[in-house]
Order: structure tokens, then sequence, then C-alpha cells
């Protein structure tokens, strides 16, 4: 998919004149007009609205939640820690699951990328037989739900592969659910880059390794990093994986499925539920907020300029 | 209400508990014994010695649940040496199969449905109950219970856990203040309702609910089936069960529309929660908090449901609230028990597993998890269980109903039924019907649904 | 196992990938010879390929083929298990139910998405403004079925509302509804509106980034034309993001056609509410009826064709300029 926008780059042979944005200019536009900061709050108060709910309901009493709203919190702060203690001070420690979910999911992040960074260049800048269909092909498997590969899988980890009960199983699997998407997006965000930037390192004498490593991956690392996030809140919020191929003992289990449990033999323990689903939003939220600026200059002209 | 003062925490005290909290979370849980005596082998001497070996146990008991149960192996782990390797999952009737397909079953597996324990012993993975088991369930469980463990003429599991579920909840302090008394029979039941109903202007006699997420609609299929064994018989229900009569067969709509009466009657339900429709949106768990809020009056709901409580209510015959067996309808019938209950299954023979199943099925094993359970919440039919072990009043009560030599045990019929049924068009349809469909279609669609 | 054993295998798994797959790279640019932009191609894409040939599509064909089989997968019927889904009237509803969230979720939450990139773009706070947005993304699907219940909640009116909806209903006068009773397909709205809310943040997400790719000489050159606000963006910006707007509402659609939680754990797919995805589920995993959830993911496959094609002729189009 080739951009139908030029992009701007500032080298010699494409703009002598180096008109290159400057921030000055690029005023504050858009929020100046009082319409749109009014419509721009009023989305962002519904979508955080439920949330607010959420977090406060995680600090109430039992009972209190199960009496009246969790707005009735501003006129009657009748708040405690209780639900906190009662996951955090559990048999087994939090800490536990918590290494888990980021022993499992750092390798499910960062094998898709690689696996999918390379097989996306081929598809975007090499000529080969079959190369459209193929990718059509490859793309289309975004809709194979996960499910219909869980027993295969899990069949081929235990008997051919002996892997059952390691890492890997849970490792390989998310890898391969992932390729589709990865491939498909860091395909398009490949595509954007201007034909002449290859053309320039490949009449250099660059083979298609350097040009890969050298001149494309570092142009997409914030395309790379963008994916990055999608893929690790989707590992890290991830629950059916990790219990077909890990299973559920606190040795290797992620919190996710702590948090499931949380909600007690007949799943009703919502003073619990809340308070969990808090603490397992932490990470994602922190990560998020680390990566933010690789959001927000994300995909951006801006970072050709290398 | 007092119950509020007691777990509320005022800003002033924040201080002082958040030091305390941190404490209390810096101190975690070590596995304890919780009661039991581990040095009595006298009776796991016949075992051998098992040092070294281990077994995996997959259980549908996760916190605070597997508390009990962990504790409860200690005495077998530390007599014979073996480790228990435990494993707890919300989600046993969905993995157990994957597992068991993929070939990595666990050694042993706590199963809650007759039905689950069916399609897994067709998949050819399960080993039969040794001989030892055989015995036991014959000598502590009798021939309903081990009719529901066995599989084409085949014993291969026994019982571990029951509950019973032909309960109704209400507040003993309630009905004390108000003059109320037990009902001892249906028609007993049904006057009282009507008395409440016009003595209590603002509630309802009755609270229902049958929102369970995926689960909906399970709580009408205890309805109807506490119902029918009560105007049926249980020779009709294990008919029923069997689908040698067809579901739409007259005497199940008899039984469904005597359910109406109460389910569908706008006099009796839903206490502080709607109306009739309510009922199939209101989470299980939720109904039954009427009875503690002065909403409603009667629920009937399964032993477990002592669970639901908030913290500090008192859970007694002079209590907060506490439950009675819901009455029979026809004495010549018996005093029919509805109730559930889970099946330890092997799927491996080898010496240590086949001990530990062994184990699992006496009376030694019952009384052992019983006094592990300080907090209550377990009971098992095994008849050699000691009343005294158990902790919880709603745990004896629920004992005694099925150690009662007069009562009818069946289990729950839709944990029996082939799932496109029992976890799924009975659900559904106890769900339409409550919203609004009639009896007739309501059956007639389940009926349709069968598998063929 | 100890947790710096399990850094320690995390460690050696990632240098390990990294090791073969240099490696591979490395060996096929060696090859110089006539042969070597196939067999460099080959390096680059048969790892990936690999992968999912063995996870992805052998499971896939196993599916179409055990959708022309019986329950227990012992026997052949043909297409059976394709006439039940077609006549059943409970599939039916589900059929139409998954043909209205294909059609609202992607367009809603790019519509939002869009809008709110466009509204906070150059803004000061507008990374803080855009987070708000995301944050749903962050939260596990277990974690937004309990927002949203205490959003949805049901008391009469009268009694004390424990959802936020009926909350402002009832202030406002009007009777606390009873959301997942009101006919379907009108309660399957509000189970849209979730996977709306948490689909939004990437919609923005990527659309955000795409905007800010814009050349500013074009967006001057409009401006000095005269173009402002709705002109701009109907003019400009819209045109030039197309090919992300195509890549977010194509996977947008793909997602919500997966998913099933959602539907799972707030109406227990009862109420006529239920999706394929959901059946799909069921069929398979509960009833123990492979031929038929076979067939139903079978025709998950079926209605992904129209995106698929879609974004087929986008490619060619935009290979042709």
């Amino acid at each position: 998919m080739t951009a139908t926008a030029p992009i701007l780059i500032e080298t010699p042979i494409r703009d002598p004149l180096n008109r290159r944005p400057r921030a000055a200019s690029l005023a504050k536009t858009s929020l100046t007009s009082p319409w749109a900061s009014l419509a721009a709050l009023v989305i962002a108060t519904l979508w955080t609205l439920p949330t607010l709910g959420l977090l406060i309901t995680s600090f109430r009493p039992q009972l209190a939640i199960q009496r009246s709203g969790w707005w009735n919190v501003f006129n009657d702060p009748d708040l405690t820690l209780d639900n906190y203690r009662e996951i955090l001070g559990g048999d087994s420690s939090l800490a536990e699951y918590f290494v888990n979910s980021v022993v499992i999911t750092i390798p499910s992040v960062v094998l898709p990328i690689l696996l999918a960074s390379i097989a996306a260049y081929a598809f975007a800048w090499m000529k080969f037989r079959g190369r459209d269909t193929l990718f059509v092909a490859v793309f289309t498997l975004q809709i194979v739900p996960l499910q219909v590969a869980l027993i295969p899988l899990l069949k081929l980890y235990v008997n051919q592969l002996h892997l059952s009960g390691t890492y890997w199983s849970v490792w390989l699997s998310h890898t391969i659910f992932a390729l589709p998407l990865a491939i498909f997006l860091l395909h398009n965000f490949m595509k954007q880059i201007p034909i002449e930037l290859i053309d320039a390192a490949r009449v250099d004498g660059a083979g298609h390794v350097r040009i890969l490593f050298k001149v494309l991956l570092p142009l997409i690392t914030p395309a790379l990093a963008a994916f990055g996030i999608f893929q690790f809140l989707w590992v890290w919020n991830d629950l059916l994986v990790s219990l077909t191929f890990v299973g559920g003992t606190p040795e290797v289990a992620p919190l996710t499925v702590r948090v499931a449990e949380l909600a007690g033999s007949r799943g009703s323990a919502w003073y619990l539920l809340s308070a969990g689903a808090f603490l397992s939003m932490v990470v994602p939220l922190i990560v998020f907020l680390a990566l933010q600026r690789y959001f927000v200059r994300g995909l951006l002209a801006g970072g050709l300029k290398g | 209400m007092a119950l509020r003062q007691i777990s509320g925490c005022r800003w002033g005290v924040l201080g002082a508990v958040l030091t305390l909290a941190l404490t209390l979370a810096a101190c975690s849980q070590s596995d304890s014994t919780q009661g039991v005596d581990t040095s009595d082998c006298s009776d796991l001497k016949q075992y051998g010695d098992l040092k070294g070996k281990s077994i995996s146990v997959y259980y549908p008991n996760v916190d605070p649940e597997d508390k009990a149960y962990k504790a409860s192996f200690k005495r077998f782990e530390a007599c014979t040496g073996a480790k228990v390797k435990y494993e707890g999952t919300l989600e046993l009737s969905a993995q157990l199969p994957v597992r068991v397909r993929a070939g990595t079953p666990p050694d042993i597996a706590s199963i809650p449905q007759p039905g689950l324990l069916a399609t897994l012993v067709g998949t050819g993975k399960v080993k039969p109950a040794p001989a030892a088991v055989s015995a036991n369930v014959d000598k502590f469980f009798g021939k309903d219970w081990r009719a529901y463990g066995t599989v084409n003429g085949t014993l291969y599991a026994a019982p571990g856990g029951a509950n019973v579920k032909s309960l109704v909840w209400y507040s003993p302090s309630v009905f004390k203040a108000k003059g109320y008394l037990v009902p001892q029979t249906y028609d007993e039941l049904v006057k009282l309702s009507d008395k409440i109903a016009s003595d209590d202007s603002k509630a309802k006699p009755w609270c229902a609910g049958f929102g369970s997420g995926e689960a909906t609609g399970w709580v009408g299929t205890d309805w109807l089936e506490d119902i029918l064994l009560r105007t049926a018989g249980p020779e009709v229900y294990d008919h029923w069960v069997k689908h040698e009569i067809p579901f739409n067969d007259p005497q199940i709509a008899t039984a469904l529309a005597k359910v109406g009466d109460i389910l569908k009657n706008p006099k009796y339900v839903n206490g502080g929660r709607g109306d009739v429709k309510s009922i199939a949106t209101t989470t299980f768990q939720d109904a039954g908090q009427g009875v503690l809020d002065g909403s409603c009056y009667l629920h009937r709901q399964a032993s477990f449901f002592a669970a639901q409580w908030p913290k500090g209510t008192k859970v007694a015959e002079d209590g907060d609230v506490f439950a009675f067996y819901l009455p029979a309808i026809d004495a010549a019938k018996g005093k029919p028990t509805l109730g559930a209950g889970d099946f330890i299954t092997a799927f491996a023979d080898r010496p240590e597993v086949k001990a530990f199943q062994t184990y699992l099925s006496t009376d030694a094993y019952a009384n052992d998890k019983a006094k592990a359970t300080p907090e209550g919440g377990w009971v098992s039919s095994n008849k050699g269980l000691k009343l005294e072990n158990l902790k919880s009043p709603i745990d004896k009560l629920s004992a005694q109903i099925l150690q009662d030599p007069k009562a009818v045990f069946r289990f729950d019929a839709s944990d029996q039924m082939p799932s496109a049924v029992g976890a799924g068009t009975f659900w559904k349809g106890m769900t339409n019907w409550i919203v609004g469909k009639s009896d007739k279609e309501t059956l007639d669609y389940i009926e349709g649904s069968w598998p063929k | 196992m100890s947790t710096g054993a399990k850094f320690g295998q995390m460690f050696v798994a990632i240098g390990l990938f990294t090791l073969v797959f240099g490696s591979i790279l490395l060996l096929a640019s060696r090859a110089k010879d006539r042969a070597a932009e196939r067999i460099q191609a080959g390096a680059f894409v048969l790892p990936a390929l690999l992968f999912l040939a063995v996870g992805l599509i052998y499971p896939a064909i196993l599916t179409v083929y055990e959708s022309f089989r019986s329950a227990d997968s012992s026997s052949f019927v043909g297409i059976d298990n394709y006439l039940t889904i077609l006549t059943q009237p409970d599939l039916q509803v589900v059929l139409r139910n998954t043909v209205i969230w294909m059609v609202l979720v992607p367009l809603a939450a790019t519509a939002i998405g869009l809008l709110y990139a466009v509204l906070v773009d150059r803004a000061r706070g507008e990374a803080f403004a855009k987070s708000l947005i995301f944050l749903p993304m962050a939260i596990s699907f277990v974690g937004a079925s309990i927002i949203w219940k205490f959003v949805y909640e049901y008391k009469p009116t009268g009694f004390a509302q424990i959802g936020l909806l009926n909350e402002i209903l009832v202030t406002l006068g009007f009777d606390a509804q009873n959301f997942f009773l009101l006919p379907s397909p009108w309660n399957t709205l509000f189970l849209v509106v979730v996977m709306v809310w948490i689909q939004a943040g990437f919609a923005m997400t990527i659309l955000s980034a795409a905007i800010k790719a814009i050349p500013s000489d074009i967006i001057e050159a409009a401006r000095l034309d005269g173009a402002t606000g709705v002109k701009m963006f109907r003019r400009i910006t819209l045109p030039s993001i197309r090919p992300a707007v195509i890549v977010v509402l194509t996977t947008i659609g793909i997602g919500t056609l997966k998913v099933f939680d959602i539907v799972r754990t707030m109406t227990g797919g009862q109420f006529e509410t239920s999706v394929v995805a959901n059946e799909f589920y069921n069929q398979s995993f509960i009833y123990n009826n492979t031929g038929l959830g076979a067939a139903l993911a079978v025709l998950l496959f079926i209605l992904v064709i129209p995106v698929v094609a879609y974004n087929v002729r986008q490619l060619r189009k935009a290979d042709a300029r």
C-alpha cells in the first residue's frame, strides 16, 4: 500500500530549499475553536467516566457496592482498602504472577516483531512470484479464531516438540497469533517509505539485509513501537492462551489468571474483581505512557529526517 | 444497619488502616494444616511408602477454597511421603477436555458434572476406579451416588464433595420479629408467601435471580428440577434426565406451571429488584441479598450460597440468615433432595495415583477435609462424615439432609444432560420463559434441541 | 523455577531467536547469483510462513474439514452443518447480530477516533487527552465487562440505582431500564457500545499518527487557498489519510468478527444478543459439537471476505499509481 501523500524529507536530493516544517509556524490550530474544545471534552468525559466508576468502586466496601451507586462516594465517602488488602495478602503473592506475566509478555512482543519485520519487508520491497497472493493470504489469516488452533498446537507441543508446560509453548503461540496483523501493519508502514530512499541505498551497494536494518527499521521504529504496545497489551491481558498452554499453577500462570480467579468460584466477588482489574491495568498503562512519545511522533514524516 | 459499621472505614481512621493493611500484606499466609492432625498415620499405612512420588490434581476450586483442599491433603503427604501438586481453575469444564484431548491430563481431576465425566470416558483416557474405591463407594455413598460415577456399567469415579440445592434461605431474626414459622410442608410455604405479601407492601416474599454471565439461566433449571422431584417423583426425574420421556412430557409441564406459580407471580417476586422479567437479569448472587436488606423474605438457593453473604453475616439458626429444607409437596414421594457434587476421576493408574484416589474415597478423607475447612462451605455425602467435624451450621444442615435415611437424593439434572441442552438450551429456555415465553413454547424448544 | 531462572529463560529465548534468524539472513545475503533475489525473499518470508502454516493454516484447513463432519468428527455429513446454520431460527438471529456488529463497530470507532484525533491534534495536553481515549484498550475484557456492568445495572425506579446510565435516566425523570431485556436488536446496541469504547483508542492512535504525517506544505498551500475547518478536513486531511483509515476499518472489522468475550460475559449470549463467534465457542467447547462449531468458524472466514476483497482492491489501486 503506497502513500497517497508524498512525504516531506529533508535531503539535498529532494528538497534543496530545506523547507522543513517549523514548529512555530505549526501554530496550535485545532483547539483554538471553543466548539472543538467542547466536543473533545465531551468525548473524553464519556470515555473516562465508566473507568472512573470502577476505580472508585474498588475502594468501596462490599456492602456499599451492592447497595448504592459509586457516585455516592462524593457525598458519603465510605472508602476502604479492604479489597486491595485481600488481593495482596492472599495465599500466593501477586509478585510471582506478576513476574510470570512479564516473562510471558516480553518475548511474545519481541519475537513477532522480529519475524514480521523481515517478512513485511519482503512483501513490501522484494519481488518474487506469488508475492501478492501470499500477502493477501497472510493478512486474511487474521480471521482465523485462535481457538481453532489451541488443540492442534497443544498436541504438537506435547507430542512432537515436548514443550508442554514450558514458556516456549506460550511464546510460540502468541507469536503465531500476532503474525498476520503484524505483517499487515508493518508492511503498510514500510510501503510508505519513498522509493527514492531505497534506490539511493541500493545505488550505494546495499543488499536487502542492509536496506532493511540500516534504512527501513530506523525509519519505522515508531511504527514498531506502536505495534509493540498493542501486542504488549494484548498478551498482558490474555487469559485463554496462557491457561491452555502453560496451565494455571502459580509457578507459571500470569496475572490475568489470578484476577479471573478473584471472581470467586461463583464469579461474583465484584469488590475484589474491581481492585484486581485495576492492579493488572497498572503495567500496560505505564508501558503506554512511557512509549507515548513514539505514538505521538508516531509514524510521522518528521521521523524521516533521521 | 449494624453490618455497615462493622465493615466501614472512616476517613479519620484511614491512616491507621493503611499501616495495618501494609503490615498484613507483608505477612502472607503460608500453607497451614488448619486443624488436621498429620501425626496419625495408622489408617494410611496401607498405601505404603510413596516418598518421592508426586500426584497432580486438578480442581475447580481456587482461592480461597483451595486452601482447605491443600490442607486436607497434608496428612496423606506427611504419612506416605508423596507430594500432591494442586492446580485449581475456574475453567475446569472447558480446560480439562482440552488437556485430555491434547494428551496432558492431570493425574486426578475433580469433575463437577456426571455429563462431563461421561464425555471424558468416551475419549478412552479415563482409568476405571480401582476395586478398593468401588468397595468404598458401596460402603460410604450408596447406590444413588454410585450410579453418578458410573458410565456404561463401570465405576470410574467416587464422589468427592457435595452440595444441597433444596434449600430456602431466610432471615431467622426477621422471622422471629414478625412471628413467622419455618414451613414444614409446601402448602405452608405457599401460605407463608401469601401472608408475607399481604403483611408487607413494600417488599415481596420471594427474590430470585437467573443472571450468571455465560451461565445465565441455571437457577431456573434448579427450580424446575426441585419442583419436578416433588410433583412427579424420583423415577420420573430419572426418565426425564435420560430422555426416556420427552422434555415436554405433561408431567414436566405440570412442574413448570408450579414453578410459575411462584416465579411468575407478580405478587411474589422480585423483591427489591423489579418485576418478574427482572429475574432474568438479576444475578443470583445479588438476588439473595434481598433477604438481608429486607426487600424479600425467601430465596431458594443451594448451600454454597453461604459464601455470598457479606463478611460478618451470621449464618446460623439464630443468626442473620439461615436456610430451611424446601418442603416436599407429596409426602408419598419421600424427602426429595436435589444436589450436586464432584467426582474424583483418575487419568493415570500408577500405584501412587491409585493410592491417593482410594484415600479420597474413604471416610477418613471426608473427616480430614471437614477439619481442614474451618470457615465451612464444604460437605460430603460420605456416610462416615462426622457432623461434629463440620464447623458451619449450614454445612451441618446440609450433611444432615444428605444423611437422612428418608432422603431421596438426585443429582442436578442439567449437569447430567448432554451439554447442548444442560449447558445450552435448558439455560436459555428458562431465561426466555421468565421473560415471557409460555410453558409450552419453552418445553417444546428444549425438547427440539435434544441432540439426536 | 526461581525468578532468576525465568528471566534467564526469557533472555535465552530472545537471544536464540535473534541468533537463528540473524544467521539465516546473513547466509541468504551471501547469495550472489541470479537466484539471489529469490533465495533472499525465501529467507525473509519463510520463517514467518512456517509459523503461520503450522499454527494457523493447518488448523484452518482442519476446521474446514471438520465442518463437513459430525459432532464428534467420526462420520462425514456433507453440508448438514451449514444447512443447520441457515435454517435454525436461533442462528438466523445470531447472523443478523453479527452483521450489526460488523457494520457498526468499525464505522463508529473509526469515526470517533478520527474526530477526536483531529480535535486534539497539536493542542496543548494532547498526549494526556489521547491517553484518556486509549485507556479502555489497556483494560482486559474482564475488566471492561465489570466496568460496564456498573453502567448498565438495573434496579427498578424508586430504588437506589447502581448503574450510571439508569441513575442518569432516573434523575432526568425517566423510568429505569433493563437494557438487556430491551427487544433485540436494540439490546445488542448496548453491547456494541462497549466494543466501540474499546476500539476507538486503536483508531485514534493510528489515525492521529497518519494526520501528523501529512506534510505541512500541503496544509499551508490549502490554507493559502482559503480552506479551513471542515473544508480542510474534507479536501486535504481525509484524502491524505485514506490508507490509514482503510487499515483501521479493516483491522477493527476483523477484530470485531472474532470477539465474543463481551457478549459472553455480559449476557451469556442470551436475550438474542449472541454473535457467530460466541456460538462457535459454545458449539466447539461447551456442547462438544465439533462439526457445527467448525461450520460456524468457516462462516467467520466467509464473513471476512468482503473486507479482504475491499483491501485487495485498495492494494491494487495504490500499486497502480
